[in-house]
């Protein structure tokens, strides 16, 4: 519907839910897409499900990526997911990333995440996989 | 557009969201939309945050906006951080010391890059505000990137515009030339609790008795943004200065600057483009090339390019 122009930028939010302080992960990869050319909304850590989906409504971004470290993964990315779906915004691409054990790849998968980064990840693999992924509004 | 525009007026902060990313990325669409909903815009106060990087301008906000929210007014925040001048992306962190108030219904927070912009502000910046003040906000505040002694572009948009200092970050000098002082319409001195808050309350003080008798003498507060000291005086000095642009006239002398400016800034982009469509990018190489080998000067190249589209005087 709009013309896409070089203007257009990706806009990405990076969040962290949950209790868990750790985020030097979230923010190499915040600084990987600003490298890459996004727009990169970093909210901190210790974010709810509402405050992300608020906050993705809110910046109307491209790409939510979520970091996680604590093992809560299945308790919390499914309540983003709910949160975002509430709010309309069914449309935005979901990616991953930090300790997720291989055994509940199929359960993101399903829950809509495109993609999950482990440790040990190529920051410029997560670059290329927003832009090959993106739909622009 | 229809439907976002009347989805944008029945009050949804979805389609609000969605308007100012077109408007950003000044879109012809994105124009259509600044055309249907600026006949809605000019209600809000609008407030200009400034000051240096690490000033605490964003604590600031967001803790001026939970005191209005106390006094139930709705407010909408714009928050500027700059744009990788190599590969224009951003990083955009404001919203992590508002926390406190972005769940709040009333309040709809935004981060903009700057997008190589001067000034501490982003091109579209006057567009957005005028979109998020149809909407309907009691306030309007702009953040902007942090500034030194220069970036005064602020005023313009900002019918109040608040200049956060510190103590311990510079002599009575620095202050005495920075330019960005003459700006202020309130002076706050934040991390009022750190050493040196009441030495730099004096030299602000003493500076502003060195301007003309005539002229308004903007209050100088202390505030300790952390903690929320100091908000109650800054909302009640926003709206004192609001009330004072009203009863001088000023307020109307400022939105008539204002437009005169939009309104210059706006050709000149369109002259641009129609330039930039006008010049094959082969041309605009060759003029580069001529200019960089002395063979040519630029006032003689510019005038070359300009006269593809402009009609010979």
């Amino acid at each position: 519907m709009s013309t896409a122009t070089a203007t257009d930028k990706i806009r990405v939010l990076i969040a962290k839910p949950g209790l868990d302080g750790h985020d030097r992960g979230a923010k190499v990869v915040a600084r990987a897409l600003r490298d890459g050319g996004c727009e990169v909304i970093y909210t901190g850590i210790r974010q709810t499900p509402e405050m992300i989906a608020e906050a993705a409504l809110q910046e109307d971004v491209d790409v939510v990526g979520l970091s996680i470290l604590s093992g809560a993964h299945l308790e919390l990315f499914p309540r983003v997911v709910e949160e975002l779906k509430k709010r309309g915004l069914d449309d935005v691409l979901l990616f991953c990333g930090g300790i997720i054990p291989e055994e509940d790849t199929e359960a993101l998968q399903k829950l809509g995440f495109k993609a999950i980064f482990r440790p040990g990840t190529n920051t410029q693999d997560i670059v290329k996989f927003v832009y090959d992924n993106v739909k622009k509004k | 557009m229809d439907e976002l525009v009347q989805r944008f007026l029945a009050g949804d902060r979805r389609a609000l969201a969605r308007i100012i990313t077109r408007v950003e990325n000044s879109t012809l669409e994105g124009r259509d939309y600044v055309r249907a909903l600026f006949p809605h815009s000019g209600r809000a106060h609008i407030v200009g945050i400034t000051g240096g990087a690490g000033s605490g301008k964003s604590t600031l906000t967001g803790a001026l906006t939970a005191e209005l929210r106390r006094r139930g007014r709705t407010v909408a925040i714009i928050a500027v951080d700059p744009s990788s001048p190599f590969t224009h992306g951003a990083l955009l962190g404001d919203r992590i010391r508002m926390q406190d108030v972005t769940m709040d219904p009333g309040v709809y927070m935004r981060s903009m890059a700057g997008r190589g912009a001067l000034g501490g502000l982003a091109p579209a910046i006057a567009d957005v505000v005028a979109v998020v003040d149809a909407f309907g906000f009691d306030y309007v505040i702009v953040e902007t990137i942090g500034a030194g002694q220069d970036e005064v572009e602020i005023a313009g948009t900002a019918m109040t515009t608040v200049l956060v200092n510190n103590p311990g970050t510079g002599d009575d000098i620095q202050a005495l030339k920075a330019g960005i002082i003459e700006i202020a319409d309130i002076l706050v001195v934040n991390k009022a609790d750190h050493p040196g808050a009441d030495v730099l309350v004096s030299q602000l003080q003493a500076l502003l008795a060195l301007s003309p008798a005539d002229q308004r003498r903007p209050p100088i507060l202390k505030t300790v943004a952390t903690r929320g000291e100091g908000l109650a005086q800054l909302a009640d000095a926003i709206d004192e200065h609001r009330a004072y642009l009203e009863q001088t006239g000023q307020l109307a002398a400022h939105r008539s600057e204002d437009a005169r400016h939009q309104l210059l800034a706006i050709t000149q982009q369109l002259i641009l483009e129609e330039i930039r469509r006008a010049a094959p990018e082969a041309v605009i190489e060759t003029l580069t090339g001529r200019i960089a080998s002395r063979e040519l000067d630029p006032h003689t190249a510019a005038e070359e390019l300009a006269a593809l589209v402009l009609p010979r005087g």
